[in-house]
């Protein structure tokens, strides 16, 4: 565990960058730093591995003073990661990622073949480790900055704004990767970002600073949606914090209807049996695929015209994806149900914007119980 | 009849050996520049505020002619090579000095920030990051000044003969063969070119890293 207890730190020139700042940043764990430029974050990720050292207070690195050991001793031991990866831009990918080891002592060949196993990890083909940084993508250069941080295995890992360089699409692969790794490794990080998105997408605990330094809320993301600490932090979360909530309520419980799916095969008689239970009928293949909506009178036994069919909008997984992906499916929806499907993407059912409703009433109502709960203990 | 590279007795040298006189006595202060330089522009990096004054105490050097160090070292050396080369190294400070400053200073500060948050110590990341890094700017540096002091040996010859390839600009005058002086001019800046293709060879070698040009991505 980090201990930040009543940290600040002034600059020469007066400016404080960090003001009486108490942070518990739990093990094997994503906590993430955030807040609008300037408000001291880059500061706070520095003072933990003495890059900046702290004007008051202390850090503990779990329970010893990090002041105790010898300054570079502790920075091998705390993988650090920057926006644009600042790789050297005179070594191979592969010295890149070895350059660790190589400080430690650890010999070429060992060093290198760590490296090589790094690049794996993070998702690298092993084809460019010969390369230099300059023939790289962002993403890949922005992966070679992960793998580098991960080389000598050290329990804590110091992440800052790493991925808002790179555009949305390969963000979101880094964010995925970086959980994906996380899951197997249970490193200690402490991540750094201004996006609010990624924070709760990334967060086990989210601390939201303001500017000057000071600590508006520490909490984890679900809790920072639901209750917010003040108006600066709301005004932070954003326009759609009630929708972005509900990725935090799983869908597993809704209760799906299975008579509006017919297979684009169904003979007549089934048919007709289906058309006055329901407004619309989903048709599938005969694999249970979606294919489209269709009003049942449109629909004639054994030829339908999948030209005809209405865009069944983006399916969710019951389970797996949140309220938030089945309301979403359900918006997209033209006939305002959402399709739920299976890992294979056979139809499982459909769920009405009305029913999903409900659901998002409950969820709000278990989270206020929990609270009252916490609150009564 | 006199052949084109056959020169006057008194000159004490065949062509080839005026040569490699004239290759030692105009790269070994470029070197010695060199080896002074690092360590100054390192402290020009390191305390800004000598820069300045370094920087106006080598142009004041390379402003003063050859012929008032050549006056004034006289005294200690003689008419020697060492005489000659003296000046030339201190002129070679002019370009080498802010050349090594740039170059290290152009280091990308998250580079920097990478290699301290890995524990880098300084001397360290001196030699491994900085200085490898500044490689390109160090070179570019070097070809000037190897350049300038391959055509500045001449004046050498001022002082009794030692201004090698130089010389010959003065025995044609006393022989009246202005055939010594054509070679004497046309050597020197072959030889200025030889070793600035040399030096984009060098560079070439020692930066694999450095985006190629024509190469795609
Ligand atoms: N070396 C320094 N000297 C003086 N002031 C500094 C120094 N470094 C940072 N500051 C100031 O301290 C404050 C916090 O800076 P910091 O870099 O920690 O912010 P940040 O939250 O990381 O911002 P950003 O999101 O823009 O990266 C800013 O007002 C900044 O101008
Ligand atoms: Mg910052």
């Amino acid at each position: 565990m980090i201990r930040i207890d009543a940290v600040t730190k002034r600059y020469p020139d007066g400016t404080v960058a960090v003001d009486r700042l108490s942070l518990e940043i739990p093990d094997r764990a994503i906590t993430v730093l955030v807040g609008p430029s300037g408000c001291g974050k880059t500061t706070t990720l520095r003072m933990i591995n003495r890059m900046v050292e702290p004007t008051e207070g202390s850090i503990l690195l779990d329970g010893q003073d990090i002041r105790q050991q010898p300054v570079n001793t502790l920075r091998r031991s705390m993988g650090y990661v920057i926006q644009n990866a600042g790789l050297f831009p005179h070594r191979t990918i592969l010295d890149n990622i070895a350059t660790v080891p190589r400080l430690l002592g650890r010999s070429r060949r060992q060093a290198r073949d760590r490296a090589a196993e790094l690049m794996e990890r993070v998702g690298l083909d092993t084809a460019l480790a010969k390369r230099y940084p300059y023939q790289l993508s962002g993403g890949q250069q922005q992966r070679v900055g992960v793998a580098r941080a991960l080389a000598a295995d050290p329990p804590v890992l110091l992440m800052d704004e790493p991925f808002s360089a790179v555009d949305p699409v390969v963000r979101k692969q880094l964010q995925d990767e970086l959980l994906r790794i996380q899951e197997e490794l249970g490193k200690t990080i402490v991540f750094v970002t201004h996006d609010i998105d990624e924070a709760i997408k990334l967060g086990t605990r989210v601390a939201v600073l303001r500017t000057g330094g000071r600590l508006a809320q520490y909490a984890p993301p679900a809790e920072l949606l639901s209750a917010p600490a003040d108006a600066f932090v709301e005004d932070f979360l954003g326009a759609d914090r009630g929708i972005r909530r509900l990725s935090f309520f799983p869908s597993a419980d809704l209760e799906l209807q299975t008579a509006p799916l017919v297979r684009a095969d169904a003979d007549a008689g089934t048919l007709a049996a289906r058309a006055t239970a329901v407004p619309y009928l989903l048709v599938t293949d005969p694999d249970g695929r979606p294919l489209g909506w269709s009003e049942p009178g449109r629909l004639t036994a054994g030829a339908v015209d999948r030209e005809q069919l209405l865009d069944y909008g983006r399916p969710f997984v019951p389970g797996t994806d949140s309220l938030r992906a089945a309301l979403d499916g359900a918006v997209l929806s033209p006939t305002g149900w959402a399709v739920a499907v299976d890992g294979e993407g056979r139809a499982v059912g459909v769920v009405s914007q009305q029913v999903i409703g409900e659901a998002i009433r409950a969820a709000h109502g278990r989270v206020a119980e929990r609270a009252g709960e916490a609150a009564g203990r | 009849m006199n052949g084109f590279f056959d020169l006057p007795s008194d000159l004490g040298q065949s062509w080839l050996g005026l040569v490699g006189l004239h290759l030692r006595e105009a790269l070994l202060p470029v070197l010695a520049g060199l080896l002074v330089s690092l360590p100054v522009a390192q402290l020009c990096v390191r305390f800004r505020w000598i820069y300045p004054p370094v920087l106006g105490i080598a142009t004041v050097l390379y402003a003063i002619p050859s012929l008032a160090f050549f006056v004034v070292l006289i005294d200690y050396f003689g008419q020697s090579e060492t005489t000659v080369m003296i000046p030339l190294a201190l002129y070679s400070l002019v370009v080498l000095v802010p050349a090594i400053v740039d170059g290290v200073r152009s280091v990308p500060p998250e580079t920097l920030a990478a290699a301290q948050a890995m524990g880098f110590g300084a001397v360290r990341r001196y030699f491994q990051v900085q200085l490898p890094l500044a490689v390109p700017a160090i070179i570019a540096g070097l070809r000037v000044a190897t350049v300038s002091s391959i055509s500045l040996v001449s004046v050498g010859m001022l002082i009794g003969n030692q201004g090698a390839l130089g010389n010959m600009l003065y025995a044609a005058q006393t022989y009246g063969r202005p055939a010594l002086a054509v070679n004497a001019v046309l050597t020197i800046g072959v030889l200025g070119m030889l070793a600035d293709a040399a030096l984009v060879l060098l560079r070439f070698l020692l930066t694999p890293w450095m985006p190629r040009k024509g190469a795609g991505r």
